[in-house]
């Protein structure tokens, strides 16, 4: 009898003791604090999302918080016309592909000529690569704007200069340069990746006869995918999102995703209004702006979103490969 | 033996010539659309700029765009103090959020790879546009759907931690603000965790089982194995983030630079104040640097 209970006692102790136990604790805390912070990651997402398929009438209503009562696609369809998303998105799309596809290619290269060459001078462009990074843009907003507005590489160019502005060149020129929107990131980013790789590698194709660049080429480049597929990621990513350059160098004109966008409230609230005096006031609160903006905003990231998820495999896979690491 | 050693130095060569080559794009870029540009910016805060149809002009007028940068507009010193101490107060949060987070998802366990996807969702919705409008609209979003998100009204912790006094005030509000700016904190740490992960996880297992042979409990292991290897990478991080936070497009005093361009003074002005800005970057940067290396371990 007694025996029996102390057996009892002990499986029961035992019981607790594998719940309490210190990595279950810790595994039970680490889920919580997982979820915790998706969930501040992700609220503003799917926030946006419901709220796009409810009609004005669930907006103001507070028994109504995620699943819309009245589903409709209007909004969609007003912020599609309003930002001539086709057209746009054309613009944005081959814009961005260019530039992200030549930003690729340049860092990749001075990437890989800071990592595997030794040089005299290498460190001072190391240095001034990261200098480019820490010059806030907007300090030569102005000044940039004039040198492709003027373009004469110094006087080299007869006449006064060309006129770049409202043409891809600025893009263009500062993507094969490097020099375009946080490059200096991209660069060490594929400097850190280069370096990384085993020099043995790079000899056995050098033994072989292989030149320069093709070693670059067919040797090293087929192992730096992982770095590849990060930078990529983050160039098209921001080329995609940005509206100060945009504005600069192509005026604006409003051809681009991220300068409809920005519009988009206004635009939408004035069509509205403009129709009916009715429902003017009505509409033109904050929660139907907010509404407004976010549908759009939907929009504006769903293709990197598609991006995202389709590159998402390489992408945490590269984390671990791509060692980017100071 | 001969052979080698000459096939070596052409190699040598080769390479060095070769380094030119694969970095002449930056340094021609460097200097014609980044040196240039920035040359004139200085130039240009010494000037009034007239823009005509042939070009533009410039007139001398010494020091007088600064002095109205720093004593006649009051706003712009005021904006700048504001702007360095809201990034001072962040940057310890984020680059603790954000090492903390990296050993995390560094750890094996369920799901690991669908929170990785989560955690660096904000590198990719919020950057440029979106993430501008996206923290005006934040407040709605959260009052909309989250009455309950923290389990405690902040105002009334504050005032509760507050009385007790056994903390100094300052502290209780910066703990409140930190606390606070939770949602703001998680969505800019994104690129900041991705280099922390990178560098957890080139640390060899080896150097693990090595602490745990001799006896080191995960604490310990964590501050003498995990922190001095990835110490180098706080340099990276901290950097990043000052940068990133000094110069994004949600920062009042990036706002307030560019639409000085089109006030009174124009031009001149407002590249005044960037040169000015600029220069308290680089000062913060090289004390921060400064102040960080000491600390920094470097093994290879």
């Amino acid at each position: 009898m007694e025996i029996a209970a102390k057996k009892e006692n002990s499986k029961f102790v035992d019981f607790w003791k594998k719940i309490f136990n210190r990595s279950t604790v810790y595994s039970i805390f680490r889920a919580i604090l997982l979820l915790g912070i998706s969930y501040i990651i992700l609220l503003p997402l799917l926030s946006k999302i419901s709220g796009s398929f409810m009609s004005v009438r669930d907006l103001y209503d507070q028994t109504v918080k995620w699943i819309p009562r009245n589903f409709t696609l209007e909004h969609y369809d007003m912020v599609w016309r309003n930002m001539k998303y086709p057209v746009t998105f054309k613009n944005t799309f081959l814009l961005t592909l260019t530039v992200s596809v030549l930003q690729l290619a340049s860092c990749t290269v001075i990437g890989y000529g800071l990592a595997r060459f030794n040089f005299k001078g290498k460190n001072i462009i190391f240095a001034l690569i990261i200098l480019t990074l820490v010059v806030p843009p907007q300090m030569i907003l102005t000044p940039m704007y004039l040198n492709f507005r003027f373009f004469d590489l110094f006087g080299l160019l007869p006449n006064g200069g060309l006129n770049l502005i409202g043409t891809y060149w600025p893009f263009i020129l500062t993507s094969i340069t490097g020099n375009g929107l946080k490059n200096g990131l991209f660069i060490y980013i594929m400097r850190q990746f280069f370096r990384g790789m085993p020099l043995e590698l790079e000899e056995a194709a050098y033994i072989d006869g292989a030149g320069l660049l093709r070693t670059f080429l067919y040797v090293m480049l087929p192992g730096a995918v992982p770095a590849l597929v990060i930078v990529f990621l983050f160039a098209f990513v921001w080329q995609w999102n940005d509206y100060i350059f945009i504005t600069l160098f192509m005026g604006g004109s409003g051809m681009f995703l991220p300068q409809v966008l920005e519009l988009l409230a206004n635009n939408v609230i004035q069509e509205i209004v403009g129709r009916t005096d009715t429902a003017a006031t009505k509409l033109e609160g904050d929660q139907f702006t907010s509404l407004i903006n976010n549908t759009g905003m939907l929009l504006v990231i769903a293709p990197l979103l598609i991006l995202y998820t389709f590159m998402q495999k390489y992408f945490i896979e590269s984390v671990s490969r791509s060692g980017i690491v100071g | 033996m001969k052979l080698s050693n000459k096939f070596r130095i052409t190699v040598e060569n080769r390479k060095k010539i070769g380094g030119y080559l694969f970095t002449l794009p930056f340094v021609l870029g460097f200097v014609f659309l980044f040196v240039y540009p920035f040359m004139q910016s200085v130039v240009f805060s010494f000037n009034r700029l007239v823009l005509d149809s042939n070009g533009y002009t410039l007139e001398f007028v010494g020091l007088s765009n600064y002095i109205y940068a720093l004593m006649e507009n009051t706003d712009f010193v005021e904006t700048l103090t504001e702007t360095l101490l809201n990034m001072l107060a962040e940057l310890p949060v984020i680059l603790g959020f954000s090492l903390f987070a990296a050993v995390i998802l560094n750890q094996k366990f369920k799901g690991r790879t669908l929170a990785r996807v989560i955690f660096f969702l904000p590198v990719i919705y919020g950057a440029g546009v979106v993430l501008k409008m996206e923290q005006n609209d934040y407040v709605t979003q959260l009052m909309r759907h989250s009455d309950n998100l923290f389990m405690f009204s902040g105002d009334a912790l504050r005032s509760l931690l507050s009385s007790v006094r056994v903390v100094p005030d300052w502290m209780v509000n910066y703990v409140m603000d930190a606390v606070e700016n939770i949602p703001t904190v998680i969505r800019s740490s994104g690129i900041q965790i991705l280099v922390f992960l990178a560098g957890l996880q080139s640390i060899s297992p080896e150097v693990y089982e090595a602490a745990k042979v001799e006896g080191a409990t995960g604490w310990e292991s964590f501050w003498l194995v995990t922190f001095p290897m990835i110490s180098p990478l706080i340099i990276t991080n901290t950097v990043y983030t000052i940068v990133d936070s000094l110069t994004s497009a949600t920062n009042p005093l990036v706002d307030m630079i560019k639409n000085a361009t089109i006030s009174s003074r124009g031009y001149g002005a407002s590249t005044a104040m960037s040169t000015i800005y600029f220069l308290v970057i680089a000062i913060i940067l090289g004390i921060v640097f400064k102040l960080i290396s000491k600390y920094i371990v470097y093994t290879d």
